[in-house]
């Protein structure tokens, strides 16, 4: 064995391997970062304009902008504002935005979660190919369609359900009424929200059970188990906080929706709880309604509230974008 | 041992027979039964009531016959059965109805004029001869263009970071472009208006829009993008560059060229992504009546303002308008995402 | 375990030597029946009529080079392979007499007497250790009055409980690699099975926790009917009472012959057979 003998007393340092890139490659990688940066770019961009042109609402109003709910401009005789009088505040649509979103939310992710799951263990090959597209087509539906089609179309359905709702689960202080008003409600505007993230969830949902370990679900499946008890088994601790994840980029998106909301609610400028009232707003739709008959001064109060917009929408999305990713990440 | 010399044909044993099918059509005859007899006889009454009564008592009878049949566990596999089955139908129920109702409400509009004619002489109250919207259709078309022609670099470029280069950005600028793709359109809108239409122009035009649509289609190009240079395969950039070929060339002449028509439909979806898109427009495009060609001066139409002044204005012939406009926007809509499918589905063929 | 210390010099003396009890004398009768299986995946035809016999109480081996249709007709048998999309298949296979592809038959209940035991150790990776074991019971709803007595048989009868009593609330995944494929026997075990099928369930070990399994399934093979894939010639050597060799030449996988292992080892009929077990190709 004179190769084992020939072996060197003492263990060399590893090399370190160095590439020169070539002067095309340097370029190459150059113009390709710099594009990958863009979008860090243009969210710094988004978040240094808005803060500068909203700055001096912010500063006038402090916290009171996100804590107050009144909205009344004063100006002077040159057309300024006048801050000492002039009350800017947005949690009356911030709550809106939140209500909004929480009853999308409700109503989407079941029927999400059910039909995901349809799709992954229970459609024939055709339907679920058929299935799928239409649901990727449903996400590409511009929301003023859905706006549109929820003022006309569902709105009276909606109406019926609403009053269903007040009838059997009026005892519920949210399902409560005092004037008998159902049109143009949060939640008509929670059911039109629910169907346009419905795809969003659904996809999301679907991708996560699709990455159920087979090797697990055919162990459950040998073991005598039904469909029903392989997914309890199997998919769900596998899959929940996937669903969750996809859940909160639902709840960001309907955060973030202007036109249908706009479309189908009623925008009273209030705090309202009850969700079957005809009243209520969110923060873009506001933006939208302004924007119309606002002064420069006011468009500088409607800048701070993108700017809150902006800020609420990137957190929820980034600790669903978390979420989403280190269940896929996880072994388990 | 007995010869079997022809080859049986091929089964399914595990599928459906005819005769289970039967038990499977007369437990929903069953069903549809039990709802009308007891829509019939209860105050209840509706639609929804035919739905959920309908619901429940095929629920029901299926549960039974399973329970009867295999027991405990195979019941409770009919009601989750039951339940998915509804889940899907509810979430696809709003799709076909959306399609219905528009091409119901919209045809009736449809009339050559709509694409000769602009809004410029019409008023809500004229008959639907009267006016069109080719302002609409032109504007669309530049301020798409006109986005699509950054977007698509910036958004490729993306893509071929996060999936060529792989540097240490990788991982932050795939979570900026995920956090990107959820900002509200209202707020983009509210960006361009800050930093380029009040400093700069400080007049309203289809470029304002178009730089809107350009934020909301970025982090659609760049994903899509994304997902479909992952799709390829790694031995192709190793044979590239184990041939010589320096990394730039090896992106240039192996990768993107095999990802053609991926990244063809990475486009089309970022196009369907903005056409539509209402909230930034409505802040910078100033929508008017007249076809505008000039993307850099004065306002610009575009469908989806057509429809949301149309619709805002609230009488019967422009409300009317508003479904037509709505219809072209959905066949142009449909028309993308039907070749982008096309794309994918011939990529992964291939 | 006598038949290592007598250190055979070749297959068919390891075949000869584990070939105590004559077949027929101990078998307890026909169980399961393959009657002439086809398979095709997406038309494509790749199992060509199997009829085979598993005597119960016996441990009956399918060996033959990879893409030859073990895997595929093993999965035939407790209907797994339907889970595979573009997947038909014809022929019968009868359960105590019983097609159990016959229309109307539960297939949940097919697969409870029929389980499986997997290439990979697959134990569910958000139960414990017991949890795991009497997984079977939850997914099937079945009632049991005594678990802990059955948690601690069905580890037992896998060879697993002296290494594992002491933790049984760990998690499935904290084992090590055989042990966890042994955590996956006793899974199965727990359900009752009358026959076990493993398909190649010592590929991803080493050979010490290979030799545990061996020893686990002579252990088993008294009580219940075992079939088992493998590519390891000497393994089939060793644990099984009956060999089955299957070939494909670039067609279906058929089945070129099947005996006591013992002459399939030293005195095979088809001279394909013999060049496979004597390591000519394959």
């Amino acid at each position: 064995m004179t190769l084992l003998e020939n072996k060197p007393a003492d263990i060399p340092a590893p090399r370190e391997i160095t590439t020169k890139p070539r002067v095309s490659d340097k370029i190459f990688r150059g113009v390709v970062t710099a594009g990958g940066l863009s979008s860090l770019v243009i969210l710094g961009f988004i978040l240094i304009f808005l803060a500068y042109q909203g700055y001096d609402v912010l500063k006038a109003q402090g916290f009171g902008f996100i804590t107050g709910s009144a909205w009344n401009v004063f100006t002077d005789e040159s057309g300024n504002i006048d801050y000492t009088q002039t009350k800017f505040g947005i949690a009356a649509m911030l709550i809106g935005t939140i209500l909004c979103a929480t009853i999308a939310v409700v109503i989407a992710v079941p029927i999400s979660v059910l039909t995901a799951l349809y799709l992954s263990f229970y459609a024939p090959a055709t339907v679920k190919k058929f299935m799928i597209a239409i649901i990727d087509l449903m996400a590409a539906f511009p929301s003023v369609l859905f706006g549109i089609w929820g003022f006309f179309v569902l709105m009276p359905s909606a109406e019926y359900w609403a009053k269903l709702l007040h009838k059997y689960l009026g005892f519920l202080p949210f399902f409560d009424m005092q004037v008998p008003v159902y049109t143009r409600s949060p939640f008509i505007a929670g059911v039109v929200l629910a169907i346009m993230i419905i795809p969003i969830v659904t996809s999301i949902s679907r991708e996560i059970f699709g990455q159920t370990p087979l090797d697990r679900i055919q162990a459950a499946y040998a073991l005598g188990a039904t469909r029903w008890s392989m997914i309890k088994a199997v998919v769900i601790p596998y899959g929940r906080s996937g669903v969750v994840g996809g859940a909160m980029l639902g709840l960001g998106r309907a955060m973030g929706e202007t036109v249908a909301v706009y479309t189908v609610l009623n925008i009273v400028y209030q705090i309202n709880w009850q969700v079957l009232l005809g009243a209520g707003g969110n923060v873009a739709s506001m933006i939208l309604l302004k924007f119309g008959e606002a002064g420069t001064g006011e468009i500088k109060a409607l800048m701070a509230a993108g700017l809150v917009l902006f800020l609420l929408t990137l957190v929820v999305n980034s600790i669903a974008d978390l979420i989403v990713k280190s269940t896929g990440a996880k072994g388990r | 041992m007995s010869t079997v010399i022809a080859t049986p044909k091929p089964g399914k044993p595990w599928t459906a027979t005819p005769q289970q099918r039967l038990i499977t059509a007369s437990i929903y005859l069953g069903a549809v039964l039990v709802s009308f007899t007891l829509v019939a006889i209860t105050p209840m009454k509706g639609k929804l009531a035919y739905f959920v009564v309908f619901f429940f008592s095929s629920l029901l009878i299926d549960f039974i016959l399973s329970y009867i049949q295999r027991g405990m566990a195979s019941a409770k596999d009919a009601i989750a059965r039951g339940f998915v089955s509804v889940g899907m139908t509810l979430a696809v129920l709003p799709i076909f109805s959306i399609l219905f109702e528009v091409v119901k409400r919209g045809y009736k509009g449809l009339n050559i004029n709509l694409f000769t004619k602009d809004m410029s002489l019409t008023s809500v109250n004229d008959p639907i001869g009267n006016g069109g919207l080719i302002h609409a259709i032109t504007g669309t078309i530049i301020m798409v263009a006109m986005a699509l022609i950054v977007a698509m670099p910036i958004g490729i470029l993306t893509a071929i970071y996060l999936t060529e280069i792989r540097g240490k950005f990788a991982a932050p600028i795939k979570f900026l472009v995920q956090a990107m793709s959820g900002v509200p359109s209202i707020v983009a809108g509210l960006f361009i208006l800050s930093a380029y239409v009040y400093p700069i122009t400080g007049a309203l035009s289809g470029f304002a829009g178009s730089l809107a649509l350009m934020i909301l289609m970025i982090p659609t190009i760049a994903r899509t993008s994304e997902e479909v240079l992952l799709l390829i395969p790694n031995d192709l950039r190793e044979a590239g560059v184990a041939l010589g070929g320096t990394q730039w060339r090896t992106v240039a002449l192996v990768v993107v060229p095999a990802a053609k028509s991926g990244l063809v439909t990475a486009l089309i979806l970022g196009i369907a992504r903005v056409a539509g898109e209402t909230a930034p427009l409505v802040l910078l495009t100033g929508g008017g009546e007249k076809v505008n060609l000039n993307p850099f001066d004065g306002p610009m139409g575009s469908l989806p303002i057509y429809i949301w002044k149309c619709f805002g204005q609230g009488t019967e012939e422009s409300i009317a308008r508003a479904w037509s406009g709505i219809l072209v926007l959905l066949v142009i809509v449909l028309a993308l995402f039907i070749s982008a499918r096309f794309l994918s589905e011939r990529k992964v063929a291939k | 375990m006598d038949k290592t210390a007598t250190k055979p010099s070749s297959l068919s003396d390891v075949a000869a030597a584990k070939q105590k009890k004559s077949p027929g004398a101990q078998s307890l009768g026909v169980g399961l029946e393959a009657r002439g299986v086809h398979a095709w995946f997406s038309g494509k035809h790749v199992l060509d009529g199997i009829s085979l016999d598993f005597w119960s109480g016996t441990v009956t081996a399918l060996i033959g080079p990879s893409g030859c249709g073990k895997s595929t007709f093993i999965r035939t048998l407790n209907r797994m392979h339907e889970f595979i999309p573009g997947a038909q298949m014809a022929g019968e296979v009868l359960l105590d007499g019983k097609d159990i592809y016959e229309s109307g038959t539960d297939v949940t209940k097919i697969r409870l007497k029929v389980g499986m035991v997997f290439q990979k150790p697959n134990p569910f990776p958000s139960m414990s250790i017991a949890e795991n074991v009497l997984s079977g019971l939850k997914l099937a709803e079945l009632k049991v009055a005594d678990k802990d007595a059955l948690l601690e048989d069905c580890l037992e009868r896998a060879g697993l409980w002296s290494e594992v009593k002491d933790r049984l609330n760990a998690h499935g995944g904290s084992l090590s690699g055989g042990q966890q494929q042994r955590l996956c026997i006793a899974r199965s075990l727990a359900v009752k099975p009358q026959v076990l099928l493993m398909d190649e369930p010592c590929s991803a070990l080493d050979p010490g926790s290979t030799l545990k399994i061996e020893e686990t399934i002579s252990h088993l093979s008294s009580s219940m009917t075992i079939i088992i894939v493998t590519h390891n010639m000497q393994q089939a050597a060793r644990v099984s009472d009956y060999t089955a060799f299957f070939l494909s030449d670039g067609g279906p996988g058929s089945m070129i012959e099947v005996g006591p292992t013992s002459e399939i080892f030293s005195r095979p009929r088809d001279t394909r057979t013999e060049n496979y077990v004597t390591g000519r190709f394959g």
